[in-house]
């Protein structure tokens, strides 16, 4: 019987011949914890009775979700993981570094057919380079660490067959806007996503990671893709090994095929306080917006600085509006330096804050008041999400990001391409 | 086991942020502290309103969202005894897990708020002890029980140094 991707990597992982709804221990190749999870992980790591890290090489702890710290509780646990990277020799990655999902991917430590396991949702991020990737808990993390291992459930497989060509002016993240809004927030609870076809062949790697990333608003375990020539050269690019990509059988079996023609595609939204909220810019154009954000671990690589310093470029924000800009890692922060675009942000008016996760997960560099519209290219808009329950989170591309900051309320970013 | 207790009902699509907003969970790793402000964003005074071994019960896909392991841990400290819902985001579901928290699927409109149920553990069953109804319970796989009944995954590493099913 043929096997989906996720299936042949867990089989290859487990030395066995894993199909959905079997469980399996499997051989982790990178385990990554961040400043929310990491030191829940160490507690859990000492309570285990844990001594050694498997290999200190394929351990990453990155500090982003409150970077650099905003209170001195903060400080406290940022240092209890700067004192075991001291113990163990783990890699890591302080303030200022970036996101984890873009520095892990940067780091050249995972790849096609990897098996990697992140105390973080959003590690199934990675699934664009054809690797299994997911999230977990503290306690799971702190398992692999120890061990090198983890368990898995064998997931079915919902196959997205993307056919088409994206219209000017919209992007990957109102692609999977899009299929979320379609597939419902639980709509893929204990599955895998594999995104195959050529709107997704079409996308550079940069887009493909917003998709990706975006697996688990559906409640994905994974969103996996195929490996290819863009796939190779983001991984040479960034040091990685060679790596042996995984391709699904044709007979492989799936819980469901969804074909999709992307070619009629409009900006998209997701509306408070859900991501499956969707609606179409036009529909929620005229909102008014107190704040925009650009930047996360779905849309703050160089591809969406690029397209949102195109439509900044010589204009003003709208008085009544902020815009944050966080670049998703120091390389990207340097590149869009050398590329003119954190300049044209901050003619803008725009506040360039560190890389990092603060204004997304609502700890610092961005709260917003009760009442304020927030408009974001993040994956998340649950009510409470940026540290205030009381404010109204929207989700968008980068462009509508941009077009919104420009005109003080949701803007249809189309008339700028 | 067996687990007595009042219901307190929520909706559908309960996420981690409602269960632990991120404001709270980054600044420590208390969590008796973090307790206090569990569902706080649908229910103010939720916390206050828990009497010891009472149960959480809500629609399809609780504990959607974060990976944080605050969020199960925030609803043990709070003493709630079990969370049954209609189905689970598949990490808060492991979490739970790992960290001794039991979770239960089942067909949760047959439950109202403010109901008293029985839950036997071992049996697997519930029952509505308000209404006299029993309730059908999806059973947990045999890897799950395994950690459930060690302890939690800490306490099944202590005992065996590695993954033992």
């Amino acid at each position: 019987m043929g096997k989906t991707i996720i299936e042949k990597i867990l089989s290859q992982k487990s030395g066995g011949d894993a199909y959905a709804g079997q469980i399996v221990v499997a051989d982790v190749d990178y385990v990554m914890g961040q400043d929310g999870t990491a030191p829940l992980a160490i507690k859990s790591f000492r309570e285990m009775g844990g001594t050694k890290v498997f290999d200190p090489e394929k351990v990453v702890f990155v500090i982003d979700h409150s970077a650099p710290s905003p209170n001195e509780g903060v400080s406290r646990l940022h240092k209890l993981m700067r004192e075991f990277r001291d113990e163990y020799g783990i890699d890591f990655h302080d303030i200022g570094d970036g996101v984890c999902h873009q520095v892990v991917p940067e780091s050249g430590k995972v790849g096609p057919g990897s098996l990697v396991v992140g105390a973080d949702s959003h590690t199934c991020t990675y699934g664009a380079l054809n690797a299994f990737a997911t999230g977990v808990g503290s306690t799971d993390l702190a398992a692999a660490i120890i061990s090198g291992k983890l368990w898995f459930k064998v997931p079915e497989t919902i196959k997205f067959v993307l056919k088409g060509k994206l219209p000017k002016g919209v992007f990957a993240k109102d692609l999977i806007l899009y299929l979320i809004g379609d597939v419902t927030a639980d709509g893929a609870t204990y599955m895998a996503a594999e995104y195959t076809g050529e709107a997704i062949s079409n996308l550079s790697m940069d887009g493909r990671f917003t998709i990706s990333n975006m697996a688990i608003e559906m409640g994905a375990k994974a969103g996996l893709m195929e490996a290819d020539e863009k796939t190779f050269a983001f991984v040479k690019e960034h040091g990685g090994r060679d790596f042996t990509p995984v391709f699904a059988d044709p007979d492989a079996v799936y819980a469901k095929v969804l074909e999709y023609d992307v070619s009629e595609l409009e900006p998209m939204v997701a509306k408070p306080h859900t991501v499956d909220n969707t609606a179409k810019v036009t529909e929620v154009a005229g909102t008014p917006i107190h704040q925009a954000v650009l930047g996360t671990c779905t849309n703050g690589r160089l591809e969406d600085l690029r397209i949102a310093a195109k439509i900044l470029e010589g204009r003003k924000i709208h008085p009544k509006t902020r815009l944050i800009v966080a670049p998703a890692s120091r390389k990207i922060f340097l590149k869009a330096m050398e590329e003119g675009f954190i300049k044209i942000f901050v003619e803008a008016g725009a506040a360039v804050v560190t890389p990092g996760c603060g204004p997304c997960v609502g700890t610092h560099n961005g709260i917003p008041s009760d009442g304020e519209n927030v408009i974001s290219t993040a994956n998340r808009n649950f009510k409470g999400r940026m540290g205030n329950s009381n404010a109204f989170i929207y989700l968008a591309s980068p462009a509508t990001v941009a077009a919104s900051a420009i005109a003080g309320e949701i803007a249809d970013p189309r008339p700028y391409f | 086991m067996i687990l007595r207790g009042k219901c307190h009902k929520f909706g559908n699509d309960v996420n981690t942020d409602y269960i632990i907003s991120g404001k709270y969970k980054f600044k420590t790793l208390d969590m008796n502290e973090l307790a206090k402000h569990v569902m706080e964003d649908l229910d103010p005074d939720f916390y206050s309103k828990v009497t010891s071994g009472d149960f959480i019960v809500a629609g399809s896909n609780f504990g959607c969202g974060s990976s944080r392991e605050q969020a199960p841990l925030a609803i043990k400290y709070a003493k709630i005894g079990a969370v049954i819902a209609k189905s689970f985001a598949r990490i808060f579901y492991r979490n739970a897990i790992n960290t001794g928290l039991p979770v239960i699927e089942c067909d949760t409109d047959k439950i109202n708020a403010g109901d008293e149920l029985e839950v036997d553990l071992s049996k697997g069953t519930i029952k509505n002890l308000t209404t006299g109804e029993d309730i059908p319970i999806k059973p947990l796989p045999d890897v799950m029980i395994k950690i459930l009944r060690d302890g939690g995954l800490i306490e099944h590493f202590k005992k065996y140094g590695t993954f033992n099913f």
